[in-house]
Formats: structure tokens, C-alpha cells, sequence
């Protein structure tokens, strides 16, 4: 059972928390600007990288609050977490 | 005959315990196992091999034994168990297994529990490296574990007879574990076993508190709990377990690792035989022999496969009359079923010369390996060590650090220096300023030299040489793995099988990754061990089970109203977590009649059932109407303050998530529902969105699921029934529009009732506090007596609703479902610039024509009812495979308001199709259906306002 | 008439002692208050006497015109105010008030949740059968408050003081919880071994 450092309960165990995909990707300004590719492009792809990996988290048995993480994929270690509408922090992987 | 020494061990000898084994009844002494009583009583052959039937006997004194698997039967059955690990207690009855065992068809009474525990330092193993560790933690003030496998503490000093600065080793013991128990902070926990190591510090343990009192377990104790440790810092004090060397005939009952020998004498006062030959590479059997020799054993040889034998244990050994044969090797042994003779003969294989010695035991030892398991659990890479010839712990990790024999390391002293190190440094990496240093004991033990000589196998008859005995895997078996070109160790383990049974090759793999390699003239420095996974030791699943059995096992959600439910008969249904009324039988009634009943009673009087699991979230907020509108398909900030408006939400794919009403309770305030099954998930999306992507949105989102009772009040007859219990009411048609809702008081307590309809009649929906709940739906049920008030379930409101046409999301949704599909446009605003899925809908995909799209479907003979989930096709014959296939029922009921049977269904073309005829395979026969719009009673909405 | 979620345990809940004693305290006040604004979040304390916890996982205790009061800390901008009975009318009016024009919210969530008592000193013992928190005295110290799982259902939980507890537990939820804390003490009402 990993621990997942909610930025704000801190460490709990990851039962706690809901997966939210990648994080970043923010809504389009104008959906209806887009091309049908360029929407399914934000409907449906994401990236799937092999080492960090910025993704959002939420404390959903604890403080109900979203936040970001960057995992490494290879290894699930969380090399940082950060809350909501804060910049991803450098890492090293 | 007995082979219990005259004095010696750690067993009671004063009490007598009575067991049965395969039948014969036998004796033996607390402080026993199995094994021990065993041995005491002559008794080396348990069982057999899975595959060959060949005799299985006792290979260690522990749980890497790889052959004394018993069932035991009483006091309780159980599979698959070491005689090595069942501690004894009167009355135990047990047979050995031929490798597999049956589990128990009944219940198994005990109790399981687990139970969280966090430290700063974990110790795993009570040998005198973990003590060491374990102390120096304690001193320093940190939150310390210490977990060990045995009852009591000691690890190696338990099997010998050695002293520590010249009293007997138990004693240095008993002052280490005292100080622990005598520190706060501090938990020690025998019978423990640490079989899994997981991410941050995470450790699994399996502790067995009462097995070992058999039938006298007090009962509301858990048998077995698994403690799920947290802990900042890791010491693993291991240990190392003897590994054998292979040989022809080395699978017979009486050969046995020399250490183990040694520990049956010195922990348990069992003699191993009468006769005993002696096999090693390497100095620590020569203790053994000396050691039963002196206690009587009758010890003819030592083999020795080095080219020189230690001189001083040689000279020891002479004293004694030991015959010491440096550079020979045991190369066979006969026996029928017990060893009877063992075969000696040079290692360098002078042909033909070959000496036999009679004898009842064979010990053997081929070094040791490091127990590396949870080290490589944790990811810790492993290193060969050549001159031990075992895998040992290759780096340092942040948080797990090994001490004593499992790093290799075979001094005593050392050990506990090593243990007492890595106690001070997982203190500091905690936190915590070691105090106190503890002195290093000092020895007097001879064997622990590491000159070993590194033998895998003693060439012989390939066939007879038993790599994984538990397997029946041979030398033979690993050389047609490698000769089909298998190189990779993890492939030739699943080839051959070797390390898969429950000792998951703790005596095996490493003799197999040796002979492998030699096979392929590869360097083992170069070869990878296989992965060694959870569990270390076998774990029952009830064990794991623990209390989440019975109506532990998963949450059982109920409603305010609910003893009322249970106290009327109601037959129950699980949606999610929630126990809803499903419907209520009366006496002689089935589901079908019942329902056929409760549905006619509501559409020709009044109806009631429990809504209270509908999910209800509060929406506050300046910018409340806002966001509304971009989750839901329609508007909601048009939407006046006293009325209510249905609504649809989408994900951003376009397709239906959920549906629900929207009231508005103020300027800024909305009260939303939700489906009983999505309320914590639309929550979830609520916040999602206001949290990371809309936080300038002044908006709040709070779950009052459960702070309300909800209860529909259905059928013409509602507002008769509404008026009687809520006099401050006008419930007039004109006064109380449908679609709107009012604060008022229903059977004297505040209520907010809403005339909303899920079934096309003259409703209400009540809501009252909870804890208000059962006595407002009694009020309900006494003021609607002389209508012939009928509670209805959830198979009732599903045909009610699907009369009307109105879909159960989930139901007759999946995910690929938009409401354009359900023939909702008229929900989906043409008028707001954007909402979440809004972009969706003008996909190419999802303007198909032939897209999935609800329809009515009756059946041409009326009585028939489609299963739900019957697939449509549009012959009257079915082709050639492959069927293209239309769509699927979605939802089938008789109808007691139609006369007859209907269904909905999502069909290809569906709105186009409507007048058209398809066909239902069921079973056998096609069954002809004609295509209708999904609304099929009251079209005209005649019945809303009653 | 009211009728609490545990009503129908309270007599199997009692006959835990000594083990544990377990109460529920049903039908106190309790308002879900966000609010984020630190002149909102003071002006709401000295209307109820008590000042809201700005540390995370903490609750803190007051008392004003509303007497007792408690606020838990839910999250950086929420808070669960719990009084006595039948204060909770009262009390949202004072909190909307307080609040202004502040952004935030006030929710009448009374019924939404129950709350359990437990006390003893097996307490931190039959919690850690299902709490993957850490409650030792040293890292969860009275005026503790958190949200987590407890076996299988999410709760409240607030350290009252040592080998005391309250739980707060979504009312649905609340006969399960009393079903698990039952079991949980059948080893501590047995003979340890
Ligand atoms: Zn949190």
C-alpha cells in the first residue's frame, strides 16, 4: 500500500485517493474553435511516458481536494506533489 | 525406541502431550513441533512426493523445509502445513500429504483479524543480529517492532549449545528481550512472520497467536492476524538457511541438513537417528557431528568434499572416533524408504572406488544462503557472492538496511555488530540519537568459518538427484530446460517448476541457478536470481480474509426508513452499497404479482416508496447558475427561484453520466440529485471541475445525500393523501404547479416537498430531516389507509418509468450513449455558447445515422417477456455467423397499465425504424417485435396533474 | 419523533464495556461551512466563540451564545461546526451573516452524519484494526481531527483526549461502523492469550 503525500493531510495511503489522469491539460478556451481532431485530441489522448509523469490526484476519503503529483511511471515513486494551480516543481527522475 | 536425548532443550519435559499422526497415537512435549515429536518418536518418513510417490521425510528444522507437508485435521482441518512450523499441542491429529492437501468444506469457526501498527524502526528476525538492532533502536527513544517467525527469540542460538561471554547464549538473550519488553515504545511480536515488503516502508506480517494452543484457542481471540506495519526505517536480520548439496538418492527420509540436526538436538533434545554420516563443503557440520556424537549418535564418517579437512575439527573429530574423508563426496545412498546406506566416493572420481557406510541418518551441508527475500522485495539488487556461492544484498537502500548471516556474514560477533550498526544508523535516518552502545558478546563457537568450498552437485545419476524435492525436480529436469535453450533462470524455474511449491525454493533455487549456470558455462556473477515475491511463507486466505467476512465483507448502506422495509416483508435489492426495497410480497405473491400489484395500486390510487438513497448535492454560490449550465446538457441559471427543471450531464465525450432534477432554493442555490449509484461520483466531478479548472467560479458543492428522507408520494390519489398531512399546504393544481416545490410542514415536522413525477402520475416528493424519516412515512401510510396506500419498490418505480419511456441511467445506458440517443434533444440547449460535452455532439461519430437510439419494443404476442439484455437482429431467420446484430433489451416488464408485455431497447437506426418489425433471439425460437417510440403510456402527459 | 441512526444498537453498543465504552450522540447540530477568507473565517469564530482551526487535520472547541461549540477542519477551505441540538437553524443564520458577502457557503448537514463516543483504553487499539492512521498519543495528540477510511467506510475522526475518541460517520454508514466496532471488541471482551 503506497503512501501518497496529500499537500495538505499529508502522507496517507493511496485507498484514500482517486486517480485523475494527466494533469495539465486544461479544458479548451473555445471547443467550438477546434477541429474534430484537435477535440479528440483532448477527449482522448494522453501521454503515457515511460518516467515522470505529472498527474492529478484526489484526497477523495480525506480532504475531498485535487492536487497535482509527478510519478515515475517505472518505479510509482512520487517525486513531488503540488497543489492545484501551482507549477509543476522541477524534478529529477 | 526413543530419540529424546535423557536432558537438553527448551521443551517441558514434565508435561506429556498426547497426538496422532497417520494414525499411530504418539507422544511428545510442549516446546515440540510436529517435527520434533516426530523425530523423537523415530518417525522420519511424513509423506510422499507429489509426482514420483516417492517417501518424503524432514529436511529442516524449519519453514524453508521443502518435503514435511502435513494436513492437519484436528482440531480443525487444515492443508498444506510444515510438521516443521505446527508447534505441538495435545491432541493434534495430522497425516503427512503427498503434496497436495484438500481444504475444509466447512466453515472455518476461527477468527482472522489485521491490524495497523506504526514505527520508526522495524526489525525483522530475533536472532542475535535483530536484537542487537532492535536494542540500539529502543535506546535511542524510537517507536521499534521486532517481528520473528519462532515463538521464542534467539533466531541461530536457539539450535546451538554455544555460550556468549561464558554463559549459555540463552541468557544474553533473555537480557536483550527483557530491556526490549521493559522499553516503551517498543512491540515485539513472535510467531510473526514479515512475508511482504512493500512500497514506503509498508510491511505485511502474519502472526499466529493461538494455533499453538490448539483446542484450548480462547474463542474471540484471533487465530491469525496480519499486521500491516508503516514504518520510517527497516533492519533485516534474516538470517541464512543451510543449503544442501545434491547428490543420487539425496531425497531419501533420514537426510537431513546438518544444521537442522543440530538444532533438533539442541532446541528440542530430538537425536536425529543412530547412525548418522555427515556431508559437507565447509566447517559448520563438523559441529554438528561433534555435537550428536557426543550426545550419543553414533557418527562413522565425515565427508568432506575439500581436498583438506580442517585441521583442528579433524584432530576434535579423531578424539571422538570420527573418521574424517577430506575430498569425498556422498554419490548415492539406497534405502526403501529411509536411508539405510550412503554411497562415499572421491570427488575427483577415481572410477570404481566407492565405499559404503551403513547408516539411518544422512547430514549434509553445502554452505549457506543469506535469506534475501524481503531485501529483494524492496528492490534491492543482489550480488553473487563467490566464495559463499549465494546471491547476498548488492547495495544499500535509504530505508532498509541487513544485518547478521543474512549479508553473508557467518561470525557471531560480527553480527551482532552489524545489527547494533544498523540499529544506530535506521535510529538516525529516523530521527533518533542512539544512547547507550551495547557491548558485543563474545563467542565461543568454532564452525563459523567461511572457507567453503562452492559444490552444487555431485555428478551421478542425473535422474535420482533431486534439485527441488517438493517438486520432484531433478538434475535432469534442469539440464533438458537448458538443453531446449532455456537460459533465463525465471524460464527454467517455470520449465522445470523448481521453486514454486510452498517453500517457494529456499533450500532449491539457488542450487538450480548454480547447476544452470555450470550447464551453460556462464558466470553466476552475471546470471539474475529469479524475482523472489509475497508471500515469504505460505498465508491462508483466511488470514488475509480477516474480519471483512459476513456482513463485514462490504458496507451495507440503509436508509432512515429502512426498519420499517424489513418490518413489512420488503424483499431487498442491492444498488451499490445500498439496501433498497426491491418489492414487498404479499402472502402467495411472487415478484411478478406483487409488482403487477404495486404497480396498479399507484397508477389507479397512491403509491409510496423510500427515495432517501437519491444522491443530493447543495450548490451555493454567486456563480451557482453558471456552472450549472456547463454541467448540464439544458439551462439552469434561467431557472426561477421556487421551480424545479430535469436535467442531463455528459462527460466531455458527449455521453450521458447522469441525470437528476435541479431545484433552486434561492438566488444562489440550487439543490441537485443524483442517481442513487453516482452520488459520490457526481460529487467528485463537481469538485473536479471547480477545483482544477473553474476556481474563480464562487461555487460550493456539499453532499446532504443522507441529511434528508425522501420519499415519492405517487398516483392520483397523492395529493388527497398530501393534504391530510400537511394542512399549511395548498396543494391545489393552481397553487402548486408541477415542477415546482414548497417548504412547508408534513405530519408537523419542516419538510420541502417537490411535484416532480417519475412515472407520468400526479406525484410529490416529500423531504424531512432523517431522522424524521420513519415517522413522516408512517404519517404517509395512516393518511393514505383509506386510499389503500401501497409501498412500492424499486422493480415497481422501474416499470412505472419505463412505461413512460424515461431511462435509468445505466440501465439503458453504458458509456456510448449521448441524449440525442434517449431521443433527448429537447434537453440539450441550442442556446448556451458551451456546457461539457457540448463539442462532442457535433462528432462526426456522433451524428451517425445508424447510431444505438432507445426505443419501445412489443413483443407481437403479448405475453411473451424478452430477457433484458437479448440481442436484436432484423431477420426472421438467423444467417450464416457472423449475426449482425441491431442492438439489445435494455429493460423488459409486464405491464399491468398496458395489458401486456414491453421492453426498451437501444437499437441501430432506432428512430428510424419505428413501426418496423425485428426479431429477439431467445433460446431457440425468434421472437417477432414491433419497433414503437419508447413512450407507451399517457403519450399525451393527461395523468401529471391528476 | 426522531429516530437516530444507531438507535436500534444502543443496548449492543453499551454491552461493550468494559472493553470499550461506545455511545452515539445523534442529533447535534452541525453546519458544512466553506469559506476561505481569513476576516470571513474570524468573524464566523467570534460569532460562535470558538476560533476555526487553521492547522489541517485539527479541530478546536469554543464556547459562545450557541454554547459548546466544535469546528473540525474538512479541508483548507471547510469546516464542519458541530452544537448541541437543535441549534442548527440558529446557527446557519448567525454563520450566513457572518459571511457576508464573503465567498463561501453554509449547509445544514445535521442529519448527514451521526456521532459515536469512544472511550477506553483499548480505543486506539480497536481503531487500528481498521485505521491506517497513525494514532499513537505522539502522532495524533488530543485536538486531532481526520478524515480517513475506517475498515471500509470513510469517517471523522477527532482525538478528544487520551484514550478517548469521537467519530463522526455518514448516517447510512453508521450501522455498519457499529457492526465493525462490535466485532472489532469481541477481542478485547475475550481472554488475551
Ligand atoms: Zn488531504
Amino acid at each position: 500500500m503506497q503512501l501518497i503525500p496529500c499537500p495538505w493531510c499529508g502522507p496517507r495511503e493511496e485507498a484514500e485517493f482517486h486517480y485523475g489522469g494527466q494533469a495539465h491539460v486544461a479544458y479548451p478556451e473555445d471547443p467550438s474553435a477546434l477541429t474534430d481532431e484537435e477535440w479528440a485530441q483532448y477527449v482522448f489522448f494522453r501521454e503515457n511516458p515511460s518516467g515522470p509523469f505529472a498527474e492529478r490526484w484526489s484526497h477523495s476519503a480525506g480532504c475531498r481536494r485535487w492536487f497535482n503529483a509527478v510519478r515515475d511511471t517505472r518505479s510509482h515513486d512520487l517525486l513531488a506533489v503540488y497543489r492545484a494551480g501551482e507549477p509543476m516543481p522541477e524534478v529529477l527522475s | 525406541m526413543t530419540f529424546r536425548t535423557p536432558t537438553g532443550g527448551t521443551i517441558d519435559r514434565n508435561t506429556l502431550l498426547h497426538f496422532t499422526f497417520n494414525g499411530r497415537k504418539l507422544t511428545g512435549h510442549p516446546g515440540d513441533t510436529l517435527a520434533s515429536a516426530l523425530l523423537a518418536n523415530g518417525v522420519h518418513e511424513v509423506g510422499s512426493s507429489v509426482k514420483l510417490g516417492r517417501p518424503r521425510g524432514i529436511v529442516a528444522a524449519g519453514s524453508e523445509d521443502p518435503t514435511s507437508l502435513v494436513q492437519v485435521e484436528e482440531p480443525f482441518p487444515e492443508p498444506m502445513l510444515l510438521a516443521t512450523t505446527v508447534e505441538l499441542f495435545d491432541g493434534l491429529v495430522a497425516r503427512g500429504l503427498a503434496g497436495q492437501g484438500r481444504l475444509a468444506p466447512e466453515p472455518d469457526p476461527a477468527r482472522y483479524d489485521a491490524k495497523h501498527e506504526h514505527c520508526d524502526v522495524l526489525v525483522v528476525g530475533a536472532g542475535p543480529a535483530g536484537l542487537a538492532a532492535a536494542l540500539t533502536a529502543a535506546r535511542s527513544g524510537a517507536r521499534v517492532v521486532l517481528v520473528d517467525e519462532q515463538n521464542q527469540a534467539g533466531g541461530a542460538l536457539l539450535g546451538v549449545d554455544e555460550y556468549l561471554d561464558d554463559r549459555p547464549s540463552a541468557a544474553w538473550v533473555a537480557d536483550v528481550l527483557a530491556e526490549l519488553r521493559s522499553t516503551a515504545g517498543v512491540l515485539v511480536l513472535e510467531r510473526t512472520t514479515a512475508f511482504g515488503m512493500y512500497q514506503d516502508g509498508f510491511v505485511l506480517a502474519l502472526q499466529k497467536r493461538t494455533d499453538h494452543l490448539g483446542f484450548a484457542a480462547p474463542a474471540g481471540v484471533a487465530r491469525q492476524r496480519v499486521w500491516r506495519i508503516r514504518t520510517r526505517q527497516i533492519v533485516l536480520a534474516t538470517g541464512a538457511h543451510e543449503r544442501p548439496v545434491v547428490f543420487a538418492g539425496n531425497d531419501r527420509p533420514g537426510i537431513m541438513l546438518a544444521s537442522s540436526a543440530r538444532t533438533f538436538l539442541h532446541r528440542y533434545g530430538v537425536l536425529p537417528g543412530s547412525r548418522a554420516v555427515v556431508f559437507t563443503t565447509n566447517d559448520s557440520a563438523y559441529c554438528a557431528a561433534i555435537d550428536l556424537a557426543e550426545s550419543g549418535v553414533d557418527v562413522p564418517m565425515i565427508v568432506d568434499a575439500r581436498p583438506e579437512a580442517p585441521a583442528r575439527l579433524a584432530t576434535e573429530c579423531a578424539a571422538r572416533g570420527i573418521e574424517v574423508r577430506a575430498g569425498h563426496v556422498v554419490i548415492g545412498t539406497e534405502g526403501a524408504g529411509r536411508v539405510t546406506d550412503a554411497h562415499v566416493a572421491p570427488l575427483d572420481g577415481v572410477a570404481g572406488h566407492c565405499d559404503t557406510v551403513v547408516c539411518d541418518t544422512v547430514l549434509v551441508s553445502g554452505g549457506w544462503n543469506p535469506v534475501v527475500n524481503l531485501f529483494s522485495q524492496a528492490r534491492g539488487k543482489l550480488r553473487y557472492d563467490a566464495e559463499l556461492g549465494a546471491f547476498v544484498p548488492g547495495e544499500e537502500l535509504e530505508t532498509v538496511r541487513v544485518a547478521g548471516s543474512a549479508t553473508g556474514e557467518l561470525d557471531l560477533t560480527a553480527c551482532v555488530r552489524q545489527g547494533r550498526n544498523a540499529g544506530a544508523s535506521a535510529a538516525i535516518s529516523a530521527g533518533f540519537t542512539p544512547r547507550g552502545q551495547m557491548p558485543l558478546p563474545v563467542s565461543d563457537s568454532r564452525c563459523t568459518s567461511r572457507s567453503g568450498l562452492v559444490l552444487w552437485r555431485v555428478p551421478g545419476d542425473d535422474d535420482a538427484s533431486f534439485v527441488d524435492l517438493q517438486r520432484d525436480a531433478t538434475v535432469a529436469d534442469v539440464l533438458r530446460a537448458t538443453g531446449a535453450g532455456l537460459r533465463s533462470l525465471e524460464h527454467i524455474k517455470r520449465y522445470t517448476t523448481i521453486g514454486t511449491a510452498h517453500d517457494q525454493g529456499k533450500t532449491s533455487g539457488m542450487i538450480a541457478a548454480g547447476i544452470v549456470a555450470e550447464a551453460l558455462g556462464v558466470e553466476l556473477a552475471d546470471q539474475r536470481p529469479t524475482t523472489f515475491r509475497p508471500p515469504y511463507t505460505a498465508v491462508s486466505f483466511a488470514a488475509l480474509a480477516g474480519r471483512d467476512r459476513g456482513e463485514l465483507h462490504d458496507p451495507v448502506r440503509v436508509t432512515a426508513i429502512h426498519p420499517w422495509h424489513v418490518a413489512h416483508g420488503a424483499l431487498f435489492e442491492d444498488v451499490g452499497q445500498w439496501k433498497r426495497p426491491w418489492y414487498y410480497p404479499q402472502a402467495g405473491e411472487d415478484l411478478h404479482t406483487a409488482v403487477l400489484r404495486e404497480c396498479k395500486a399507484t397508477r389507479e390510487s397512491v403509491g409510496m416508496m423510500d427515495g432517501s438513497t437519491l444522491g443530493k448535492i447543495d450548490v451555493q454560490g454567486r456563480d451557482a447558475g453558471k456552472f450549472l449550465d456547463m454541467l448540464y446538457t439544458n439551462m439552469m441559471s434561467t431557472l426561477k427561484v421556487g421551480r424545479i427543471r430535469y436535467g442531463v450531464m455528459c462527460g466531455v465525450d458527449g455521453m450521458v453520466i447522469d441525470d437528476g432534477t435541479v431545484i433552486r432554493v434561492g438566488e444562489e442555490r440550487y439543490l441537485v440529485t443524483t442517481t442513487t449509484g453516482n452520488a459520490a461520483k457526481i460529487l467528485d466531478w463537481m469538485e473536479e471541475w471547480l477545483q482544477t479548472e473553474w476556481p474563480h467560479l464562487d461555487v460550493h458543492c456539499t453532499s446532504v445525500t443522507e441529511h434528508w428522507a425522501t420519499i415519492p408520494l405517487v398516483g392520483p390519489k397523492s395529493r388527497d393523501v398530501l393534504a391530510a398531512v400537511a394542512p399549511d399546504l395548498d396543494v391545489s393544481n393552481e397553487a402548486f404547479e408541477f415542477m415546482t416545490w414548497h417548504d412547508t410542514h408534513v405530519a408537523g415536522v419542516p419538510a420541502r416537498v417537490c411535484r416532480i413525477s417519475f412515472s407520468g402520475e400526479l406525484a410529490y416528493e416529500i423531504n424531512v430531516t432523517a431522522w424524521h424519516g420513519l415517522a413522516v412515512w408512517e404519517a404517509l401510510m395512516a393518511a393514505g389507509e383509506q386510499y389503500g396506500i401501497t409501498p412500492y419498490g424499486t422493480e415497481t418505480m422501474h416499470v412505472l418509468r419505463a412505461e413512460k419511456g424515461y431511462p435509468i441511467i445505466g440501465q439503458e445506458t453504458d458509456a456510448t450513449v449521448t441524449p440525442q440517443d434517449l431521443g433527448m434533444s429537447w434537453a440539450v440547449s441550442k442556446k448556451k455558447p458551451d456546457f461539457i460535452g457540448k463539442r462532442s455532439f457535433a462528432r462526426a461519430e456522433n451524428n451517425r445515422t445508424d447510431r444505438k437510439q432507445l426505443v419501445g419494443l412489443l413483443p407481437v404476442d403479448p405475453s411473451v417477456l424478452l430477457p433484458e439484455g437479448s440481442q436484436i437482429v432484423e431477420t426472421d431467420r438467423l444467417p450464416e455467423p457472423p449475426v449482425r446484430m441491431l442492438g439489445h433489451v435494455t429493460s423488459s416488464y409486464p405491464s399491468a397499465a398496458l395489458g401486456r408485455t414491453f421492453a426498451l431497447a437501444l437499437v441501430r437506426s432506432g428512430h428510424e425504424r419505428i413501426g418496423e418489425t425485428l426479431y429477439v433471439p431467445v433460446e431457440d425460437s425468434l421472437v417477432p417485435v414491433t419497433v414503437t417510440e419508447s413512450v407507451l403510456y399517457d403519450k399525451e402527459g393527461a395523468r401529471r396533474d391528476g | 419523533m426522531t429516530v437516530s441512526p444507531l438507535a436500534a444498537w444502543r443496548g449492543r453498543l453499551a454491552a461493550l464495556a468494559p472493553a470499550l465504552a461506545v455511545a452515539e450522540r445523534p442529533f447535534r447540530s452541525q453546519l458544512t461551512v466553506r469559506a476561505s477568507e481569513p476576516s470571513a473565517i474570524a468573524a464566523m469564530g467570534s460569532a460562535l466563540g470558538v476560533v476555526f482551526p487553521s492547522v489541517p487535520c485539527t479541530f478546536t472547541a469554543g464556547s459562545g451564545q450557541f454554547g459548546d461549540v466544535e469546528v473540525l477542519w474538512l479541508g483548507p477551505d471547510e469546516f464542519l461546526v458541530v452544537a448541541a441540538p437543535d441549534l442548527q437553524v440558529s446557527i446557519e443564520e448567525v454563520l450566513r451573516g457572518a459571511l457576508g458577502s464573503s465567498r463561501g457557503s453554509v449547509v445544514d448537514t445535521s442529519a448527514q452524519r451521526t456521532t459515536v463516543i469512544l472511550e477506553g483504553p483499548h480505543v486506539r487499539d480497536v481503531l487500528a484494526h481498521g485505521c491506517s492512521v497513525d494514532l499513537h498519543p505522539s502522532a495524533a495528540p488530543a485536538g486531532t481531527c481526520v478524515q480517513t477510511l475506517l475498515a471500509r467506510t470513510g469517517i471523522i475522526l477527532q482525538v478528544t483526549g487520551p484514550d478517548r475518541c469521537t467519530v463522526l460517520v455518514r448516517s447510512s454508514f453508521a450501522e455498519y461502523l457499529a457492526a465493525w466496532l462490535s466485532d472489532a471488541c469481541v477481542e478485547y471482551q475475550a481472554a488475551a492469550p
